[in-house]
């Protein structure tokens, strides 16, 4: 799917890269733990979380994540825009509770970039 | 930097864009960049002050943390997943879940760590570049 799809899908707000829109995804990861973003994300994934501090941007930029969806209306704070701006993540608000987030992008086509923690 | 939130993850980012300027393997590059970004946060957690060392050599990168501040009692204890001693402010940021040091020393081809209570703890980390870099 393209941001752009998912961007509509999700009744999406485009905060950061609206010129990313073209972009296109087919994995994703849901965490609101950094520390498993960073254990069992893959590159080009979609990083879906609650999450709204600067420690989400530096995480998605260290993986390599294509774009980072905040569910439950979350926003970024200043900082966190700010640091999104700088190395280029685009970043997707929608009110939809991560649960919603994760299975309307499934229905859709997208996986999670593991299916399970050991597997390939 | 121990205790500067506000900044964790720049020294990592500066890591990878050199990596990424010396072009090393992208798999590489995310390894060496998720272990010093560990490493730097646990620094900011719970250390006053310390530093990340990066030394690229064609074979190898190596990824030292050498922090100043309270080191780790029992190092058992602190490797075990899950295990964490973290205030509500590391676990806001969506750390201190007792992954930290697990998560380093997984991506990590070497792992060696020392701490001397009251003092430190120093951690050193070796990621093997691919064969491919070797040949080029």
């Amino acid at each position: 799917m393209t941001l752009h799809e998912i961007r509509k899908l999700l009744d999406a707000e485009v905060l950061i890269g609206e010129d990313q829109l073209d972009m296109e995804v087919k994995t994703a990861f849901v965490a609101d733990l950094m520390s498993d973003v960073l254990a069992f994300a893959t590159a080009g994934s979609l990083l879906i979380t609650g999450l709204t501090n600067p420690q989400v941007v530096r995480t998605a930029d260290v993986l390599d994540i294509a774009a980072i969806i905040m569910g439950r209306g979350k926003r970024p704070s200043q900082e966190t825009f700010q640091l999104a701006e700088e190395v280029n993540i685009p970043i997707l608000t929608t009110k939809y509770i991560l649960f919603e987030i994760a299975g309307r992008l499934y229905a859709k086509g997208i996986r999670g970039c593991i299916e399970k923690v050991g597997s390939k | 930097m121990g205790g500067n939130f506000d900044n964790a993850g720049e020294v990592s980012s500066n890591i990878k864009t050199v990596l990424k300027q010396i072009g090393l393997p992208k798999d590489v590059i995310r390894k060496a960049a998720l272990v010093a970004y560990e490493s730097e946060i646990n620094i900011v957690s719970y250390a006053r002050k310390g530093m990340i060392r990066l030394r690229v050599v064609p074979e190898s990168i190596m990824i030292e943390a050498i922090d100043e501040g309270q080191g780790i009692p029992d190092i058992e204890q602190a490797m075990q997943p899950g295990f964490s001693t973290a205030n509500q402010k590391i676990r806001e940021m969506g750390f201190g879940a007792g992954m930290g040091l697990c998560n380093i020393k997984s991506f990590s081809d070497v792992f060696h760590i020392s701490s001397e209570v009251g003092k430190g703890t120093h951690l050193r980390m070796i990621i093997r570049a691919s064969s491919a870099v070797l040949n080029s």
